[in-house]
């Protein structure tokens, strides 16, 4: 196209651009579906409205979706590698030695110390995934789930311990009795 | 009740139209802007976001109405009335129908000239006393581009009105559709009195008033301070021009007026070239199309309809184009509109001597 003639030119120029808005009221009415990245053509949805009316709409994340943080309390061995490797303290975890036998986790690791504390502040995770790699019995995973709002700030702190403060001290009480030395063998 | 029902209910109809007009003419730039931009706009306040505007006007009513320790109190205080009020009277001469106009003033064309010149008086009168250098910078810029593109427009309008031999609206209106009682013809040679529809707009009966219009459809961008010409309100340089400084009902009045003076500049070019309240539907042998749409009723739908249809484009051309700077947009108006338009002028006084007669 030749710019001898800038009028022209600027008017010719000026219709492409409007013409292109123009595409795009007229394909307002199509709109982009809340599908995954799975589906074939997520990447074909190039007509319409993109926008996702988010609560009402989602568009549905793989199961092995790396999100919140999800402990199997079951299989925990208490070992408080998590705990160490995470790079922002996120976890809070406080063991218990068992005097009992605790039995096996899922996949026959025997399990010595109760978890009397186990806390993961959703609020601090930076989300690395570290926890879940060193993690012996596999226990502590990333789920699909990423919508948690809550108004408030503490209900991010997630308990994952089930014991109750009585069970805890009544598990120290015994742990206590069992280090006290007999008092037939000292005499 | 003569005096009430002439003078005040028309005038709170009109008033009552151009408030409702506005809120919706915002809802509707939203959705414009938001479908252009592949998004959905307002949606939650209401069925489709229709109530949008009307919760926003709402707030604004509510808020405080502040003035700055710097403003010039009685300039900064009159500015937004004297906006609107000189917008909402350019509606006093607007022919909607055959029997319904304000004023049908002999000199309805120079009047609404006149009328919405004194608007320019206004924005300056809110950037000066808004004690805002910001606001200054934009009044300024508003003036001088408001000035310089009233020339193009004028010039256009001149174009028009040598057509048409008169300044009274509702006579330009009556000329271009069937109820004319002169002959109007179709490119100056095929007689198309009784045929009427969109053959015998303005547009039609001289073909060079295409141009015109088009220039005074891009002038009065300009005029109502409009993307690409908004750089009186240019957000990335001036905040929010001329009218930084106000908050609450004084933001919502200059605010209804800018679009009560994008609906007034639509009617003017609908009435001047795209035959104001005549139906666009011609007669077609015993298909008397034209005949079936001519009315008071039919005359109001069409002349908004037009001027909606206008003010549509408007939005569409403000959400495409980016904003001119300033020298360009000097230029554009003394080197392309102004010249352009003269010679529309001058065409027009060849058509009206040697096709007209």
């Amino acid at each position: 196209m030749s710019v001898k003639n800038p009028i022209w030119n600027s008017l010719v120029t000026a219709w492409k651009g409007l013409k292109v808005t123009l595409d795009h009221v007229f394909h307002s009415g199509k709109k982009r579906k809340p599908q995954g990245v799975a589906e074939d053509n997520y990447f074909k949805q190039q007509e319409g409205l993109v926008t996702i009316q988010y609560p009402r709409e989602k568009i549905p994340v793989p199961e092995t979706g790396r999100y919140q943080l999800h402990v199997e309390i079951d299989d925990c061995i208490v070992c408080d590698l998590c705990a160490k490797i995470c790079p922002v303290d996120c976890i809070d975890i406080e063991a218990v030695k068992a005097v009992e036998d605790m039995g096996v986790t899922s996949d026959g690791t025997r399990k010595r110390l109760h978890a009397a504390l186990f806390d993961i502040d959703m609020a601090k995770c930076m989300y690395c995934g570290l926890c879940t790699t060193v993690c012996p019995t596999e226990c502590i995973i990333m789920t699909d789930t990423y919508d948690k709002s809550v108004s408030d700030m503490h209900e991010l702190n997630y308990k994952f311990s089930e014991m109750t403060p009585e069970e805890v001290a009544d598990k120290k009480r015994l742990l206590e009795e069992s280090r006290k030395p007999k008092p037939d063998s000292a005499s | 009740m003569d005096f009430f029902s002439a003078y005040i209910l028309v005038a709170l109809c009109i008033l009552l139209f151009s408030v409702v007009y506005a809120l919706y003419a915002v809802y509707a730039e939203r959705k414009v802007s938001a479908f252009i931009q592949d998004r959905y706009g307002p949606m939650e306040t209401g069925k489709f976001g229709l109530l949008q505007t009307v919760a926003d006007i709402a707030k604004l009513l509510q808020k405080e109405n502040i003035t700055p320790a710097a403003a010039d109190k009685v300039l900064f205080i009159a500015a937004p009335l004297v906006i609107f009020v000189s917008v909402f009277m350019g509606f006093a001469a607007m022919p909607f129908a055959p029997e319904v106009i304000g004023s049908a003033a002999n000199i309805g064309v120079f009047y609404i000239i006149a009328i919405l010149a004194v608007e320019v008086v206004g924005i300056l009168m809110a950037g000066w006393g808004s004690g805002n250098k910001y606001a200054l910078l934009g009044s300024m810029r508003s003036v001088a581009q408001i000035v310089s593109y009233e020339i193009p427009a004028g010039v256009a309008i001149v174009s028009v009105l040598m057509i048409c031999q008169t300044l009274n609206l509702q006579e330009i209106s009556f000329q271009q559709g069937i109820l004319s009682t002169e002959t109007i013809k179709f490119l100056g040679f095929w007689d198309v009195s009784d045929t009427g529809g969109l053959l015998a707009w303005n547009i039609f009966r001289a073909p060079h008033l295409v141009v015109a219009f088009l220039i005074y459809f891009i002038a009065s961008l300009a005029e109502c301070n409009r993307a690409p010409f908004d750089i009186p309100e240019a957000e990335s340089e001036l905040v929010a021009g001329f009218h930084v400084e106000y908050g609450g009902i004084r933001f919502g009045l200059i605010f209804l007026a800018e679009y009560a003076m994008m609906l007034l500049v639509s009617m003017l070019a609908s009435i001047l070239c795209l035959g104001g309240w005549n139906t666009p539907l011609p007669n077609i042998g015993g298909l008397e199309l034209a005949t079936w749409t001519t009315g008071n009723i039919w005359g109001v739908f069409w002349l908004i309809f037009k001027s909606f249809g206008l003010v549509a484009v408007q939005m569409w051309v403000r959400w495409t184009l980016p904003r001119l700077r300033v020298d360009q947009l000097m230029s554009f108006c003394w080197k392309v509109l102004i010249p352009a338009a003269f010679l529309c002028m001058f065409v027009s006084g060849i058509w009206r001597l040697l096709v007209m007669n």
